[in-house]
Formats: structure tokens, C-alpha cells, sequence
């Protein structure tokens, strides 16, 4: 008998597959069940965010933002109408920037709940999933209720917000936050100490800080390597001095440390919404803007702490009323190259676990 | 009535066989019926565990759910794929589906068990028949000429292989204590002094059942071969109407088969005071397929390695213990 002959397989993982959340397309080639070479395909849904921008009104860019990482829209909209603002130097209201942080800090934590049911349904577990939209869903009634979208809010204005929060909502997210707080002690009961769980994302999908960092990685990404790098805290922006709150940062950076980052991460920001809550003022939430806004002819970068990392808007004005050039530097796009440097050597199953942790939104990669 | 089916002990005659159709028709029936809410009886479990309410619409209560989707899937259009090998691509579900029901002739659903076989070899039987259905698998994952189909066919071949040493060790033990093949003897055996369900002698041997059992059935945590997260519907991405359905037929049926085989041998099959033995045997077949369910809705999927390792390391062992352990008991309390 001669030798039996084998051959690679390659793979198609996607664009259209359950667990690469969204449009993405993996090219694999695999050797029986292990991954000998991965090739990440983006541009699915690529819709020229930044191209459209050049012909928008700084006002009109708003509502494409909602439509880049569209789990967390409010960040995104934080990201233009702050970067905008620095640009111009103008003052905004208190009530407004009180505003601010709590719907981002509200949907960060959104955010990070459609992780972990996403990412356990990844690893195949059902129930999960649905315990998590659950609580997402009363956070997406609250935003309904403040702006009257679900998920694409358009809620900021450069300048203020667009909405003060009607009757009682404040209340009612003051009384959501110790109910929140007790579903986290739940889901670590449920998840977290399953030893099948434990056995599918520890040790799988590690890197070091120094790879992160050659890969200009940030977020949970980087802070999961033990980095502690949160611009909310590193480079303050908006009124994140005032609060107190700590920055998570894990120490192997494994899938598990990505986890446990998410988890606690969402403890954080219900402890920013809660002291927001607390400080408050009452007053206005639009500030006095003119008329056009016009940014000042000159080179503009500023970022946020977006929900998967820094988000910068860089801008280039020639003092129209409309941008130049401008450019977002999306998280998850950065995020992604260490992806088939990750999944060498791995499992099918493996590829599922990393590419759930490192957390993408294909909105956001493609823009 | 009990003269009209009672073929077991007769020669084969013209008579007899018609008898023997008419009850293999009953008890396939039967089945069916069961399967059907057994389907939805996971549906509603899973749905309360996840704070849902599962299926409402069609019929009181959902009841006519799984009727309206079996008569979907049989009215759907029946799609061969282009590139793949025909003739093995249309066989391979009935392969699959054959045995699952095959099995069940040995089943004992009460004292009288007037349907099924009390064949000296059943154990044996049993699991020569299901090891079968890997056969279907496999194939069907082949023929359908789809890299994740041929991915889930391997792995459910590797699976199962790995699955049925533990499952039948397991229940070496239980055979060792009986002293007989014979699931009826089984039965009888636990209802003799000491007056005791194996499961309490046979505790290790229960543990590594049921989750050989679990794999041996493709099902959470030991879904791979279909883990739809990494393999989309793994080894029947490309089946379609009936085909598909003989496949989720197969495995339901086999969860109800594999119910019944762990009542008979660990919790003394239709035996129980008070009330009647079927009605005993349909509770702890209920309470086994529930706990299945639970299974599901509760685990994440384990990894392709990591279950093979379990299954070769920690498994056959802990059975090869168990066996031994059991045999040194038999001879010292003799």
C-alpha cells in the first residue's frame, strides 16, 4: 500500500456563517482540524462613511457614525460631536456632558452584554444569549425613551445633546443600576466557573503586551496583556475626571482575561453612571453654538475610550463647513490584524473562541 | 388480545408474521407520536429556561407545533446538490434512521412487553444497531460533497467510536450484576432481593453512562459534530426536506431509545410500586429525556480534542475500574 495522500483543506468561514459576527470572511486552510494559515477578508460591508463625510455638514456626520459600531452608537456619536467640539473650543453645558456619559457609559455596558451572550453562544451555550439581551433590552427601552431609536440614536449635537431626559428616566436608571448589578453575581454563577467553559477560553488565544502594542491595539485587547491603558483615565476627556472608577486590566491576556475584562468592566461603568446620577445638574443641554459650525482651518486628531478601544476622528478643515478629510480610526479594525497571526496552529473550534474575544463589529472593521 | 400477540414463543407462520407486522407497526407509531412531543417537550423546557414561552401558536398550547413542522419539512422540495455523490447522498439518511428504530425492538415498555423482543443478546443488540447510524453519518457527510459536512461527518465518526468502548463498559457492569444479557432479565433481576435499582451499586457505572451517553446522542456538551457556531449545521448542511428530517428523526429517536435503555438498566424499567409499569417506565424515560434537555440548555460545547482526551483518559479507565471493582464485589458477596 502506498502512502495514503492528503491534502489541505480550504476553507471558506463566512461571509455568510453564524459565529463571525456579521459580514466577515475568514479564509482558512486547514490540516484535518488544525489551522495552518487564516486570512481575514474584509469589506463586506464597507459603505464609505469617511468619503460621504467629505460632502456632510459636521451636524450631517452624526447619524453615519451611529452606523459604524452599531452596538454602541452613543460612543460613536461621543466620538464626532467631542472631537468636533476640541476643534472649535467650545463649552458645553453640564447637564449636557452629565448627559453624555450616561447614555455612553450605559451603552458600553450594552455592548458588552451582546459580548458575552454572543460570545458564549460562540462556545455553544444557548441561554446565555437570551438571560443577556434580556438585560440589554431594558437598556435599548431607556434610549428609546430618551431619543426614540433603538439603535442608531443620533442623540448628540455638537454642542450639547439633542434630548434632556424626559420625566422620570433618570429615576428609572438610578433604580436600574442595583438591578443590574445583582444580574452580574447571576451570570457569574451561570458562566463564569463552568469548568467546560473555563476549559474552551483559558490559555487559548494568548498574546503580550508587546505584540499588542506592535499591533496598536487598545481597549480590553490590550488591557486583557495587563497594560493599563484607558484614555478615560490616561488622557481625561469630557468630564471623566470627576468620577472614581478603576481601569480593569487582566494579566495573561487569554481568552479568559477578555471575558473577565468585559465582566468587569460593566461593573465600572454602572459605578460612572451611578456617581453621573448623583452630580447632575440642572440647567440647559444645548450650549450656544453658531449657526454653521465651521471648524478652523487645520489638522485636527482627537480620540475616545471607544467600547473596543481608542476612537479617533481625525479631521482636516479648511474652515468650511465641511471636513476636508476625515478619517476614524475604528478599533475593530486595528484589532483584527493580530487575527491570523492568532489563529495559527489553532483549532476550528479555537478560531471561534479567538475571534469572539477579540470582539469585533464588523460595522466598525468595514465603515 | 394477549393470544393475538402472542407470536414471540411460536414458530413463524403466515399468521404470526402478519401479527408481528401489525405490533412492529404499533410500536413504530408509537414512536413517532412520542418523538414528536418529545420535540416539543424540549422546545417548552428549553423556552422556560431561557425566560422564553416556546411554541404557542399552532394548536392549544403549541401542542400541534411539531406536526406542522414534520408535514413542512415533508412537503419541502428534496435538493440532491449538483456536485454531490447521488446515490450515497439519498441513502444515507435512511441508513442513518434505520437502526434508531431497530433498536428499539428490545426495548421492555412494561411487564408484558407484547411489542418487543425479549431477546436473549439485547444489550448486545442494542449497541451493535446504534453503532450503525455512524454509517448514515458519515456517509451523508461525504456524499454531500460540503467542507463542513465532510468536517462533521469525521468528527461524529471519531465521536462516536470513541463514545460506544465507555457506553458499553459501563454497562458491563450492570450485565455482571443481572448476570444476563437479557434487558428483561435485567429488569426482573432488580425487582429480586436485594430489591435495589443498579443505579445505587452501579453509581461509577450510571456517572460514565450517561455521559458516554450525551456523546453517544450528539448532544450538548458534546455536540460537535453539528456544533453550529463553527460547522453551520455540521454533517446535514445540505440536506433538505425529508432527508432532514430522517436525520433529526433519527436523533430524537435515538434519544428516547437511549432513555429507555438507561430505565432498563439503572432504574429497574417498568418496576415501581403503586402504579402501573408503563406508566413507571414513561416517568423515568420523561425524567431522563429532561435531563438531557437541562444539558442543553445549561453547557457550552467542548473542543474536538478535549473530548476525545476525556473519553480515552478519563472515561475507558474509570469504566475498566468500574468493571473490575464490580466483579471482585460479585465474587466476595457470592
Amino acid at each position: 500500500m502506498g502512502e495514503i495522500r492528503t491534502e489541505e483543506l480550504l476553507m471558506n468561514i463566512g461571509p455568510q456563517h453564524p459565529s463571525t459576527h456579521g459580514v466577515l470572511r475568514v479564509v482558512v486552510k486547514v490540516d484535518g482540524e488544525l489551522i495552518v494559515d487564516a486570512d481575514p477578508v474584509v469589506g463586506y460591508l464597507h459603505r464609505g462613511t469617511e468619503k460621504l463625510a467629505e460632502d456632510l455638514q459636521y451636524t450631517q456626520i452624526i447619524p453615519y457614525t451611529d452606523r459604524m459600531d452599531y452596538l454602541s452608537s452613543m460612543v460613536n456619536n461621543h466620538a464626532i460631536v467631542n472631537a468636533v467640539e476640541k476643534a472649535m473650543d467650545l463649552q458645553i453645558p453640564e447637564r449636557a456632558e452629565y448627559m453624555r456619559i450616561i447614555v455612553v457609559e450605559l451603552n458600553r455596558l450594552m455592548s458588552h452584554l451582546v459580548f458575552l451572550g454572543t460570545y458564549l453562544l460562540d462556545l455553544g451555550a444557548m441561554t446565555p444569549f437570551l438571560y443577556a439581551f434580556a438585560d440589554r433590552e431594558k437598556i435599548v427601552e431607556f434610549f428609546n425613551r430618551l431619543c426614540g431609536a433603538r439603535l442608531t440614536y443620533n442623540y448628540m449635537r455638537i454642542g450639547g445633546v439633542k434630548w434632556d431626559a424626559p420625566n422620570g428616566w433618570l429615576d428609572d436608571v438610578r433604580e436600574f443600576v442595583p438591578y443590574m448589578r445583582k444580574q452580574f453575581d447571576m451570570f457569574h454563577e451561570l458562566v463564569t466557573g463552568n469548568e467546560i467553559f473555563l476549559q474552551r477560553v483559558k490559555g487559548i488565544g494568548q498574546f503580550d503586551t508587546e505584540t499588542a502594542l506592535n499591533f496598536a491595539m487598545s481597549g480590553i485587547n490590550l488591557r486583557s496583556t495587563g497594560f493599563n491603558w484607558d484614555l478615560r483615565k490616561n488622557k481625561p476627556y469630557s468630564i471623566y475626571d470627576r468620577f472614581d472608577f478603576d481601569v480593569i486590566v487582566g494579566e495573561n491576556g487569554d481568552c479568559f482575561d477578555r471575558y473577565m475584562c468585559h465582566m468587569k468592566e460593566m461593573v465600572e461603568s454602572l459605578k460612572i453612571v451611578e456617581q453621573a446620577l448623583e452630580q447632575i445638574p440642572e440647567g440647559p443641554v444645548m450650549g450656544k453654538v453658531p449657526k454653521i459650525i465651521r471648524v478652523p482651518a487645520g489638522e485636527y486628531y482627537s480620540a475616545i475610550e471607544g467600547t473596543r478601544g481608542e476612537l479617533g476622528v481625525y479631521i482636516v478643515s479648511e474652515g468650511k463647513d465641511k471636513p476636508y478629510r476625515l478619517k476614524f480610526r475604528r478599533p475593530s479594525f486595528v484589532n483584527l490584524q493580530l487575527l491570523p497571526q492568532l489563529l495559527k496552529g489553532q483549532s476550528m473550534a479555537n478560531l471561534i473562541a479567538i475571534l469572539g474575544a477579540v470582539d469585533i463589529v464588523l460595522g466598525e472593521v468595514d465603515a | 388480545m394477549a393470544d393475538f400477540f402472542s407470536w414471540v414463543d411460536k414458530p413463524l407462520d403466515g399468521m404470526a408474521f402478519l401479527n408481528m407486522v401489525i405490533g412492529a407497526v404499533i410500536v413504530l407509531a408509537f414512536i413517532l407520536g412520542v418523538v414528536t412531543y418529545t420535540i416539543y417537550f424540549e422546545r417548552k423546557v428549553i423556552g422556560w429556561m431561557q425566560w422564553r414561552i416556546g411554541p404557542n401558536r399552532v394548536g392549544p398550547l403549541g401542542l400541534l407545533q411539531s406536526i406542522a413542522d414534520v408535514l413542512k419539512l415533508l412537503i419541502k422540495e428534496d435538493i440532491v446538490p449538483a456536485k454531490a455523490d447521488r446515490n450515497i447522498f439519498l441513502i444515507a439518511p435512511i441508513l442513518a434512521f434505520f437502526p434508531s428504530f431497530m433498536v428499539l425492538a428490545v426495548i421492555p415498555f412494561s411487564a408484558t412487553h407484547i411489542f418487543t423482543a425479549a431477546s436473549n443478546v439485547g444489550v448486545l443488540y442494542y449497541i451493535a444497531l446504534s453503532a450503525m447510524t455512524i454509517i448514515g453519518v458519515v456517509l451523508g457527510g461525504w456524499a454531500s460533497n460540503n467542507k463542513y459536512s465532510l468536517i462533521g461527518g469525521m468528527r461524529s465518526a471519531a465521536q462516536m467510536i470513541s463514545y460506544e468502548v465507555p457506553l458499553a463498559m459501563s454497562m458491563l457492569g450492570v450485565i455482571l450484576l443481572a448476570g444476563s444479557l437479557n434487558l428483561v432479565k435485567i429488569v426482573e433481576a432488580q425487582q429480586a432481593f436485594p430489591y435495589v435499582w443498579y443505579v445505587v451499586p452501579q453509581i461509577l457505572g450510571f456517572i460514565i453512562f450517561i455521559i458516554s451517553a450525551t456523546a453517544e446522542l450528539n448532544r450538548t456538551p458534546f455536540d460537535l459534530p453539528e456544533a453550529e457556531s463553527e460547522l453551520v449545521a455540521g454533517y446535514f448542511t445540505e440536506y433538505s426536506g425529508f432527508r432532514f428530517a430522517f436525520y433529526m428523526l433519527a436523533e430524537y429517536v435515538y434519544v428516547f431509545a437511549m432513555s429507555a435503555l438507561g430505565t432498563t438498566m439503572y432504574f429497574g424499567g417498568w418496576s415501581g410500586p403503586f402504579l402501573p409499569g408503563w406508566l413507571w417506565f414513561a416517568i423515568k424515560v420523561s425524567c431522563f429525556i429532561f435531563f438531557f434537555f437541562w444539558v442543553r440548555a445549561t453547557m457550552p460545547r467542548i473542543r474536538t480534542d478535549q473530548l476525545l482526551t476525556f473519553a480515552w483518559k478519563v472515561l475507558i479507565p474509570l469504566s475498566v475500574v468500574n468493571l473490575v471493582a464490580t466483579a471482585v464485589l460479585k465474587y466476595l458477596l457470592k
